[in-house]
């Protein structure tokens, strides 16, 4: 169990993964996520679930390396087992038929968006994908990204790739041309990104979902560490989200919060580099 | 029988690490007693024909047979006396509140002090399980049937440990990577050393107690489908509470604001006081507010000490009479140097450029009428608002019922707070679905929820053998 069954680097610095977990497949959806652990002494880091797959029993993940915990479980194998992995946790994103949704796929945030944009496509909407990044050597995905959609926009801020433009850019202008049309939209990348889709996408009035990845523990209700402000009310997003209306969310707080153990986040990860340069 | 006047009136005393080391340590804080001081405190049990103190006991533990054998220097025996009735004696030995439980029952209590029953229990059980004496008791023949537990608190602990000696198969599902939920995550290691959990956990094992790691209740195992196509023919819900409360204040999504769950989950159950060998960071406050006056909020600021903290208050909106946390506990914090900020309530969160907590604002309290609870409620004294420095603030302010499993099970009846609704025995809505714990009763004791676990056990065994 929780035995790595592929694993490539799809970009400089993000893995994909495919993972034994039929517990969780089995009942996996899209916008779901799970909690992984890489080691005993390890943090719980929740991470989207990137795809899943019933029959064979996988759920598959993608990651990009930023800190230890994630560094960790880039340099897990295939064949390794990860030490825990629990899930599918929180709210499935809301399915049906909106006519045209649009969804904005920001970095890593790729991963996410494409099971979401899959099912919507399945379901008969007219799904429009902006997908962005930095630059082209960081852009994963985009083949299969356009065989899940019918409009398939990709950006980057350096123009290597598709247009050069942040990911807001044709968001407003598809929602100038046809917000009418719209029914939904869908914004997952960083969060400061989100925070300006979510600006871009407001003053249309056109229902928008953020799905956050906040700092978390248990992930099942347990420890509050992944409070967030949502229309005022102080909400969990394991277990009232991950995805909540994007205008109402205090983008600010979830941007700071998301700061608080920068320190010991760099404490952690200098003292991992050592110790493995030692051991090599 | 004994006479009362040839009684040491006072309790064997148990040694402890010194107040001042100890603030800076996880290590265990009450040593223990030596054989003789045990045997010497078991002398004065009366042996009571009508022992009161077994009433007082949750899951009602035969005290004076164990006792006796103390007295006798029958360790092991007092030990394997105790599990007749109790899955977890080392745990219960450290952490039940004795004091409104069995002691308040005994009967040298009215003139004397009572007999020091839980140092007793815990010293059986510690001394059966460091001279390696653990035996594997006899267990019923298999009865073909089989149990699914959620949560391995105490509550569903108590139900495997009773089930499974009844010849049952039973199965423990846990959502987080270490068996023990609230023995894990919630109580302190030097409170409650998380290797006297394992070793219980352990003993479960050893009895045939299968343990599913990594398994949340209502999501990757599912209630409905355990008994209809996993083949299972009882199920007991025994998930603790959960929502940690925040106080409506401005600034409870600063940095260095944490719900006790958190602080706690973070530093005991991810050891984060071990950080950075452990990879959880945990926001370390030289100036510590828990808010709160019961026994997590105990737990939280003690374990703020001990990371470091030069002040670490208690703030509580009433007085002391009316901190709902152990005596023991208060004394305890006080003897390590916590400072308690009595009918005080805050009103403001503040923070600094990076969202960092920084100050907090409270106002002075006083006490009126007696509510519905009969205790004195707290009111506001107006214009008694003060503002002082702080770096890290935690609420142990209460829970609320988790939705995750209680929301997933069609059909489970809920009271209005969210809790599930069980009868004495545990029974709950759902044929076939017994709830014992935290998650019926909101937070409450160990003790409780394994007196619910044994009821629930009886129950379930009844119904198995009559299905």
């Amino acid at each position: 169990m929780l035995k790595i069954l592929h694993k490539r680097e799809v970009a400089p610095r993000i893995h994909e993964m495919v993972i034994e977990a039929p517990d969780i497949a089995a009942k996996a959806q899209p916008g779901h996520f799970v909690i992984a652990m890489a080691d005993e002494v390890g943090e719980r880091i929740p991470l989207t679930i990137a795809d899943y797959d019933r029959a064979a029993g996988s759920v598959t993940l993608v990651l990009m390396t930023v800190g230890v915990s994630s560094t960790k479980l880039s340099r897990l194998n295939e064949g390794d087992s990860l030490y825990a992995l629990i899930g599918p946790l929180g709210h499935p994103s809301e399915m049906g038929n909106f006519g045209s949704v649009i969804l904005v796929a920001g970095g890593v945030g790729t991963a996410p968006v494409y099971p979401i944009a899959k099912k919507l496509h399945e379901l008969g909407n007219h799904v429009t994908v902006i997908q962005g990044a930095r630059t082209k050597d960081i852009l994963f995905w985009t083949e299969k990204m356009a065989g899940a959609c019918d409009e398939h926009i990709v950006v980057t801020d350096d123009g290597t790739a598709g247009r050069k433009a942040l990911v807001t850019e044709p968001l407003k202008e598809i929602l100038e041309a046809k917000a009418a049309e719209i029914g939904c939209i869908w914004i997952i990348g960083p969060a400061i990104m989100m925070k300006f889709c979510a600006k871009t996408t407001e003053p249309f009035g056109v229902k928008t979902f953020a799905s956050l990845n906040t700092i978390m523990i248990d992930g099942t209700g347990m420890c509050g560490g992944c409070r967030c402000t949502v229309g005022g009310q102080t909400k969990f997003t394991c277990c009232d989200g991950p995805e909540f209306d994007a205008h109402a969310i205090d983008w600010d707080s979830v941007l700071k919060r998301q700061q608080i153990y920068k320190c010991e986040e760099k404490c952690a990860m200098d003292r991992y580099v050592a110790t493995w340069q030692q051991e090599q | 029988m004994k006479s009362i006047q040839n009684i040491q009136p006072t309790r064997t005393p148990m040694r402890e690490q010194d107040p001042k080391e100890r603030a800076h340590n996880f290590k265990e804080v009450p040593l223990g007693y030596s054989e003789a001081e045990a045997i010497q405190e078991a002398s004065r049990c009366l042996n009571c024909k009508k022992p009161m103190c077994v009433t007082g006991c949750p899951v009602n533990v035969n005290i004076p047979e164990f006792v006796s054998l103390i007295e006798q220097g029958e360790f092991a025996a007092a030990a394997r006396a105790i599990k007749k009735t109790s899955a977890l004696p080392a745990v219960c030995g450290r952490v039940c509140p004795q004091e409104s439980q069995c002691e308040a029952k005994c009967v040298l209590g009215r003139k004397l002090e009572p007999v020091a029953i839980g140092r007793l229990e815990r010293f059986a059980a510690d001394y059966e399980r460091e001279h390696n004496l653990v035996e594997i008791p006899p267990k019923a023949p298999p009865t073909g049937k089989k149990v699914a537990v959620i949560g391995s608190g105490p509550a569903g602990l108590t139900v495997a440990g009773d089930l499974i000696l009844l010849g049952h198969e039973v199965t423990i599902f846990e959502a987080f990577h270490k068996a023990g939920g609230v023995l894990m995550y919630g109580i302190p290691e030097f409170r409650l050393p998380k290797e006297i959990v394992q070793k219980e956990i352990q003993y479960l094992s050893q009895l045939g107690v299968k343990f599913e790691l990594n398994q949340v209740g209502g999501r990757s195992v599912d209630v409905r489908e355990l008994l209809s196509e996993r083949g299972y023919d009882a199920v007991f819900l025994g998930v603790g509470a959960g929502l940690p409360s925040f106080m409506r204040i401005p600034g409870t999504d600063l940095g260095g604001v944490y719900s006790a769950n958190e602080y706690l989950t973070r530093s005991n159950l991810m050891k984060a006081y071990l950080f950075p060998e452990y990879d959880t960071p945990i926001v370390r406050g030289k100036h510590v507010c828990v808010v709160g006056g019961g026994n997590v909020a105990m737990d939280a600021a003690r374990t703020a000490l001990r990371l470091g903290a030069e002040t670490v208050k208690i703030v509580y909106r009433r007085s002391e009479a009316e901190l709902p946390a152990r005596a023991e506990e208060v004394h305890h914090a006080k003897e390590e140097g916590v400072e308690f900020q009595l009918l005080t309530n805050p009103t403001a969160l503040l923070g600094d450029e990076n969202g960092m907590l920084s100050a907090m604002t409270c106002v002075r309290m006083e006490l009126g009428e007696p509510d519905a609870s009969g205790r004195r409620s707290p009111v506001e004294i107006p214009g008694s608002e003060f503002t002082f420095e702080t770096d890290l603030v935690i609420f142990a302010v209460g829970t609320g019922a988790n939705p995750i499993i209680t929301n997933s099970v069609e059909g489970l009846e809920l009271n209005r707070r969210g809790y599930i609704v069980a009868d004495e025995n545990g029974r709950t809505s759902i044929p076939g679905v017994w709830a014992g714990g935290d998650i019926v009763t909101g937070a409450a004791t160990v003790i409780q929820a394994m007196g619910a676990g044994r009821k629930a056990a009886k129950d379930i065994n009844e119904y198995l053998s009559s299905k």
